[in-house]
């Protein structure tokens, strides 16, 4: 018998993957699962089989981010469907395979869960990154996890912008979950983000056995940050970045940046402001990455989500 | 000491992208190209993107290190199918602004370097050379940031990096900041020490006599590899909390060094050190975590221009 009206009703979670690697020069991700590929035991749960996997190889090889396109805006419906071959640059063929073992994406055979870790050259520190504010699956899980790590932080971001949000790795899974720790360099592995993603990961096992035990998990409210807008740097006719991101906003991830503030600076000292229409909570603030996808920083808003209560269903 | 003098150092080189992902270097030379500053007063300067298909692919290098490719011995070797591209650029940088050890180099070469490690402001230079050590005090008594240097005790024939091109010459060292990434912050404190530099060649030039002195440097001992596993040769432990970003911190022996992904902690052994290039990047296929130094004292004679 169910505590709370209309709790929502989920099977249980009985196959989760974590991906490492998506981005090869994203080490915190690629050293947990070498870790636990060589030895599982501190991810393993009761009655949920949780599998370590490595999704680009030969990017982590390289030590670099991709080999021919971005493994993690790959999964594209035409992507997915495209006849196989070689000609296919090498992580569309890697996102078919991983299609093909993790998913198919959107059928009842999908994994259930996929975390897949991430690194950041921002001053994110933990965030947990949503795909839809209605899967209260997930909502319920970074309540969990957010109640768990406190009073350390862990922010949600919710990227469901039609035109921003990206065809992820993860996104083959019925729940899939963003972690993205920074600051970190590319090819660097810090002790410190390494334990925060580890502990992290810890808690959010704990939810899915918890969940699968049968506890009913009571409404909640989750603060999130929504994806708003991307803003480039100011550049000149060549596509030459003339400006850097603002001393006054580097490094200020999820504080506020209200009109008139400083945004960029150009070489020679000048400050360009912020004009937008009212405050904004900025994040991505000068990811290594993102030069080349024209993005200095994208802005969010904050929101509260509702989680409905959830629980198991019944066999 | 005796005072020292020196013709005058009209032509200075600076370069940048010698690494394609340190960005600092890369985006002074743009700007400096963009603003045609190619004569500061008595100062003819130089600017050169040292290797532009690594920038272009903001990668460190295509297929060897740039900066390991200035020895005597590799600039000399013949040039065949299989010679990688950047011992092919070397040996145009050192035509542009050498010849290594020539008449003909330039006065001073300037490389500008980013690390990953919490390093600050450095300059890094080859042995006893008091035009660098001059401008070292000069730009440490002008900036508020502190300013170190680090001397490496090499001789000229085995030096193996690109300021070993000029008559003089000094890599500027800044960090932390990632590959790939611009810092406005770093941005800044690089192009302060350029202008510094500028400006103490041009008072040098002008007849300015400058008193010597003491300076205090770091000397590199020694290189401390990651633990690895001894089958897989995979790095198991990470650069401990406590040592991450405390480059020049005196490390004492006991103090940790790393954490290991079981969660044992490694300590420092043998004499107590100075610790920098604390987790670079671009070390980890070199075998190197961190490097040690031990602090020295270099005295120096006042200089000043050479009249005739």
């Amino acid at each position: 018998m169910s505590s709370y009206n209309n709790s929502a009703r989920f099977n249980e979670a009985r196959k989760v993957a974590i991906f490492g690697g998506t981005h090869g020069n994203e080490m915190s991700g690629v050293t947990l699962v070498n870790l636990w590929v060589k030895n599982s035991a501190e991810i393993q749960r009761k009655r949920v089989e949780t599998k370590p996997f490595i999704t680009n190889p030969r990017a982590v090889e390289k030590c670099s981010r991709y080999v021919d396109t971005d493994l993690n805006r790959a999964f594209s419906p035409e992507n997915l469907s495209a006849p196989e071959g070689d000609n296919l640059p090498y992580e569309v063929q890697r996102a078919q395979e991983i299609n093909r073992m993790f998913g198919p994406k959107g059928s009842p055979e999908a994994y259930d869960v996929i975390f897949d870790l991430h690194n950041t050259t921002s001053n994110m520190g933990c965030t947990l990154i949503l795909e839809s504010s209605k899967d209260h699956f997930n909502l319920q899980m970074m309540n969990y996890i957010k109640k768990a790590i406190a009073p350390a932080s862990c922010l949600v971001l919710l990227n469901e912008h039609p035109l921003l949000k990206y065809s992820t790795s993860r996104s083959v899974a019925k729940h899939p979950v963003g972690l993205e720790v920074g600051p970190q360099p590319q090819g660097v592995l810090r002790s410190n983000i390494f334990e925060a993603m580890r502990i992290i990961l810890k808690h959010a096992l704990d939810f899915i056995e918890l969940f699968n035990e049968g506890m009913e998990f009571p409404p909640c409210t989750v603060e999130v940050f929504r994806v708003s807008e991307r803003v480039d740097y100011p550049r000149d006719a060549n596509g030459n970045i003339i400006a850097m991101v603002h001393p006054n906003l580097q490094d200020c991830d999820w504080e506020p940046l209200n009109p008139g503030d400083p945004m960029f600076q150009t070489f020679d000292g000048k400050t360009i402001h912020y004009q937008g229409p009212g405050t904004v909570y900025p994040t991505f603030i000068n990811e290594a990455a993102y030069y080349e996808k024209q993005q200095a920083f994208v802005t969010t808003r904050r929101e509260t989500l509702l989680a409905s209560a959830i629980r198991k269903h019944e066999n | 000491m005796e005072h020292v003098t020196v013709p005058p150092l009209s032509r200075l080189a600076i370069c940048g992208g010698t690494h394609g992902n340190e960005m600092s270097g890369v985006y002074m030379v743009r700007e400096m190209q963009k603003h045609k500053d190619a004569r500061a007063g008595s100062v003819a300067i130089t600017t050169v993107m040292s290797n532009p298909r690594a920038v272009d692919a903001c990668r460190r290098y295509i297929d060897k290190d740039l900066n390991r490719c200035f020895t005597d011995a590799l600039l000399s070797s013949p040039i065949t199918d299989s010679t990688p591209y950047e011992l092919l650029r070397a040996k145009e940088l050192n035509d542009q602004l050498g010849p290594k050890g020539g008449a003909g180099a330039v006065d001073l070469l300037c490389d500008i370097h980013n690390t990953t490690a919490n390093m600050g402001l450095c300059l890094i230079f080859y042995s006893l050379d008091w035009v660098t050590l001059h401008i070292y005090k000069y730009i440490q008594s002008k900036m508020t940031t502190p300013v170190r240097a680090i001397q490496l005790d090499i001789p000229l024939s085995e030096a193996y990096s690109l300021e070993s091109v000029g008559k003089y010459g000094f890599a500027i060292e800044v960090g932390p900041q990632p590959g790939g990434v611009v810092r406005a912050d770093i941005f800044n404190m690089v192009k302060e020490a350029v202008d510094l530099t500028i400006e103490w060649l041009q008072r040098f030039n002008s007849g300015e006599t400058f008193d010597g002195g003491e300076v205090e440097a770091f000397s590199p001992v020694q290189t401390v590899d990651y633990p690895r596993d001894p089958t897989t040769n995979e790095i198991t432990a990470a650069v401990h909390p406590q040592l991450q970003d405390n480059d020049f911190k005196l490390l004492q022996p006991g103090d940790p060094t790393f954490l290991s992904f079981s969660g044992e902690t490694m300590r420092h052994e043998g004499a107590a050190l100075y610790p920098f290039f604390v987790n670079e990047c671009a070390y980890y296929e070199k075998k190197i975590a961190y490097q040690l130094a031990k602090k020295i004292t270099l005295t120096f004679p006042s200089i000043s221009v050479k009249k005739d």
